[in-house]
């Protein structure tokens, strides 16, 4: 009885979450011919949302891609900042996101600092930037 | 540290620093991508009531001829109404007079032209216009008399050469943002014989500086009449500028000479070529095509005829039934309505339909030719038209406008249209970049984009998007709460347990089918309604954050919120009414409007307490109405908000 209930109820999570999926994918659709362009530097492909729904779907089923906690975001500039200072140069941070892990673009880099960096000190105090960026967030 | 640092403390260092940075990258790309999407609905949100509104004006016009055939005491007593509204030329010679006697006192300080015009003139007016100063009525009406002359011998489309010496530059919509148009004149030069320009319509309507853009491309447009070339856009109509600002901001700036101005504006519009074609090769025109658009025929057509999109040709004969779908037409039998010469005065049905597809058909990638059910005129058309009607008349590409793009321009159809857009920020500051495209034959054209900005150093990103964002939600909040009553009913008729609550998808539902603006609100959500912690919405919560200002306090809520959602119609409907621009009307005819528009838009509301609304308002105890203030009596409170009524516009 509980397991028709739970099943029924994921069924309607389900179509609820095709109907979610459908309509943010129309908005990006612009052409309305049921695709979405890539970004990529030329693009050469769409993706069609055939192929988009199923694996969507999962991937808000599943609850994949949660957004980060503060405190981990806020440890990872710590680790990067070992002297324990509260903040970083602007050069330890160029450095660190356009030559480690997947690098930045310049474009990205730029606008990461326009709005993370001090201008009078030309550094990033991190934990007033997570702070500003998650109330954002929400 | 000292020497001894072992390689693999080094190596657990680095890597700890590796994971570190990739917490942050892959945090940082998740923020910019919602920004993004944020951004996103924004523009969708925007676009969506915008052609909503469009709708609503072609809608207007259908009212118009529904008005002219029920309302007899106009056609007998009024005939002044019916000639303002659909006669053609007052004698030429009436308006010439009537400039040369305005005089320009020593004491104005604004710019002085020179006739016959130079390029000098054009630097003069930009000059001043960045210094806010205003034109004198008296050059206004000079440049546009001028203006109309030459464009008299134009023919409906400029043929235009290129050459890799002599590209030309194609702009799209400016929508009275002059900081865009001095933008493209400083980074792409000003016009010259060696640096051709077409501007590609609508210049007029939203922005605040429609008139100094008009002057700037007219004097251009006079300076080099070979190299500035003007294409009609839907908004060079004078239906279109009295709802979406033109009107107002002439009347605003020219307080003793405006109408005057409006009056040359409204035949200068009809002047304006449908399009340019460029070695033979490019076809530029304002909106798209359909396909039974026949470019020989519009060559032909006398382009003077269609005053505007809201004036379709009224039939003679009695016959002629509206077509289903987007075709604006009317049902008259007309009994001598029109006073002289009527038929040649106008453009057949044909005709006029195919100019309307041109100003107002928008590109989509499903095939075939649709009704543009978006905007309500002109129609959708897929890249099989495209091809068909480019390889008709052996053309390679259309470029058009018309429609806001996020990077300013946007190739489709297998790259045979292109869409450039020139305003930037168009909705708010944030929401789009502006481009150009500059052409010459053998090379693939160049876009360039721009955004103008006020502020000294660009704010970041999540920054512009908060404005972007919280202005569509505002937006969109009017929009509900002028449907509440509506809203409301369809809300309870599923709520059969009368909780107070629906499902996501219920609400989702019930906004989709009252208010049809085809937007994501499953994922809007989140801002304009409270959701409990089962995940259902409390439905009532879409109204608590704003309400209509009520005049007076006792009148019905129905009532208040009708006014409310139609002001916009009912300001234009008194503006035509209106023929002497007194800014009054009689009590009489306020009632007889309001009783064919509650009949023709079907709208049912009890007004039996309309009669004390306008007398509790404290308005003319004379029988007559001050229009605007009337309808600007009726505004929107955003609960939280800093800037109410000054921040909130009737049209």
């Amino acid at each position: 009885m509980a397991d028709d209930r739970d099943r029924e109820g994921t069924e309607i999570a389900v179509a609820e979450f095709h109907k979610k999926i459908k309509e943010a994918f129309e908005v990006f659709d612009h052409e309305s011919n049921n695709t979405v362009d890539v970004e990529e530097e030329e693009p050469t492909g769409y993706i069609r949302f055939e192929k988009f729904l199923p694996v969507m779907t999962e991937v808000l089923l599943e609850r994949r891609y949660r957004p980060i906690p503060e405190d981990i975001l806020h440890r990872a500039f710590e680790v990067l900042d070992p002297a324990k200072r509260g903040f970083l140069s602007k050069e330890e941070l160029i450095k660190y996101m356009t030559e480690v892990g997947e690098r930045f673009s310049q474009e990205e880099m730029e606008e990461m600092l326009s709005a993370a960096i001090d201008p009078e000190s030309n550094s990033i105090h991190y934990k007033d930037y997570i702070t500003m960026m998650v109330v954002d967030e929400n | 540290m000292g020497c001894g640092t072992s390689s693999s403390m080094k190596d657990k260092k680095s890597e700890k620093a590796l994971k570190a940075a990739l917490v942050i990258q892959n945090w940082y790309r998740g923020h910019s991508a919602q920004l993004k999407t944020r951004q996103r609905y924004a523009l969708t949100i925007f676009q969506s009531i915008e052609y909503a509104d469009e709708q609503g004006q072609l809608e207007l016009s259908n009212f118009f001829s529904f008005m002219l055939e029920n309302y007899t005491r106009l056609l007998e007593e009024d005939s002044e109404l019916v000639t303002h509204l659909f006669d053609s030329n007052i004698q030429d010679k009436d308006r010439q007079d009537y400039w040369v006697l305005i005089d320009v006192p020593d004491s104005y300080c604004g710019p002085r032209l020179q006739f016959p015009l130079t390029f000098t003139d054009i630097d003069l007016l930009i000059e001043a216009f960045k210094q806010q100063q205003i034109l004198h009525a008296y050059y206004v009406l000079e440049v546009l008399f001028e203006t109309k002359k030459l464009l008299q011998q134009m023919p409906n489309f400029t043929h235009i050469k290129t050459s890799p010496s002599k590209e030309i530059t194609i702009c799209g919509d400016l929508h009275g943002k002059l900081d865009d148009l001095f933008l493209i004149y400083y980074k792409n030069g000003l016009p010259s014989v060696s640096n051709p320009y077409v501007f590609n319509g609508d210049f007029v309507d939203r922005g605040k500086n429609s008139m100094e853009i008009l002057m700037i491309l007219f004097v251009s447009f006079l300076v080099y009449p070979n190299d500035l070339h003007l294409n009609r856009g839907n908004h060079e109509d004078f239906m279109m500028n009295m709802r979406y600002g033109f009107t107002n901001e002439v009347l605003h700036k020219y307080k003793l000479h405006g109408k005057k101005i409006l009056q040359v504006l409204e035949d200068i519009y009809t002047w304006l070529p449908i399009g340019t074609i460029i070695d033979n090769e490019i076809l530029v025109i304002h909106g798209g095509i359909s396909e039974s658009t026949d470019l020989n025929l519009l060559h032909r057509i006398e382009r003077n005829k269609l005053k505007s999109v809201l004036m379709p040709p009224i039939p003679i004969d009695g016959d002629h039934a509206t077509e289903k779908g987007n075709k604006v037409g009317t049902t008259i039998t007309a009994r001598g309505i029109r006073t002289n010469g009527s038929l040649s005065e106008q453009l057949t049905k044909h005709e006029w339909e195919q100019v309307i597809d041109i100003l107002w058909s928008d590109p989509r990638g499903k095939r075939g030719c649709y009704p543009n059910t978006g905007r309500g005129g002109g129609c959708y058309f897929g890249p099989d038209i495209t091809s068909k009607i480019l390889n008709k008349y052996q053309l390679k590409m259309l470029i058009r406008s018309h429609e806001c793009k996020p990077e300013g321009y946007e190739i489709c159809h297998d790259g045979k249209v292109i869409t450039v857009f020139s305003a930037s920020n168009y909705y708010e500051e944030g929401s789009n970049r502006g481009a150009y495209i500059r052409v010459s034959s053998g090379t693939p054209p160049r876009f360039f984009q721009y955004q103008v900005t006020r502020a000294t150093c660009l704010r970041p990103l999540y920054q512009r998007m908060n404005a972007v964002e919280s202005r569509a939600i505002r937006m969109l909040k009017e929009r509900m709460i002028s449907q509440k009553t509506d809203l409301i009913r369809v809300f309870q008729l599923q709520d059969s347990s009368k909780s107070g609550k629906l499902s996501v998808g219920q609400w989702a539902f019930s906004m989709e089918n009252i208010l049809g603006l085809n937007l994501p609100w499953r994922s809007l959500s989140s801002h304009l309604v409270t959701t409990d912690k089962d995940g259902n919405i409390d439905y009532m919560s879409s109204f608590q954050d704003i309400h209509i200002q009520k005049p007076v306090k006792e009148v019905q809520s129905t009532l208040i919120e009708t006014v409310y959602r139609y002001r916009s119609d009912l300001q234009i409907i008194f503006n035509v009414i209106d023929s002497n621009h007194s800014g009054l009307i009689s009590m009489e005819e306020f009632r007889s409007i309001w009783k064919l528009f509650k009949s023709h838009y079907r709208v049912c509301v009890d007004d039996s307490q309309l009669d004390e609304l306008t007398e509790r308002m404290d308005l003319n105890k004379d029988g007559s109405i001050d229009f605007n203030e009337f309808l600007k009596a009726f505004y929107v409170v955003h609960k939280f908000d800093k800037l109410s009524k000054s921040d909130t516009k009737v049209a």
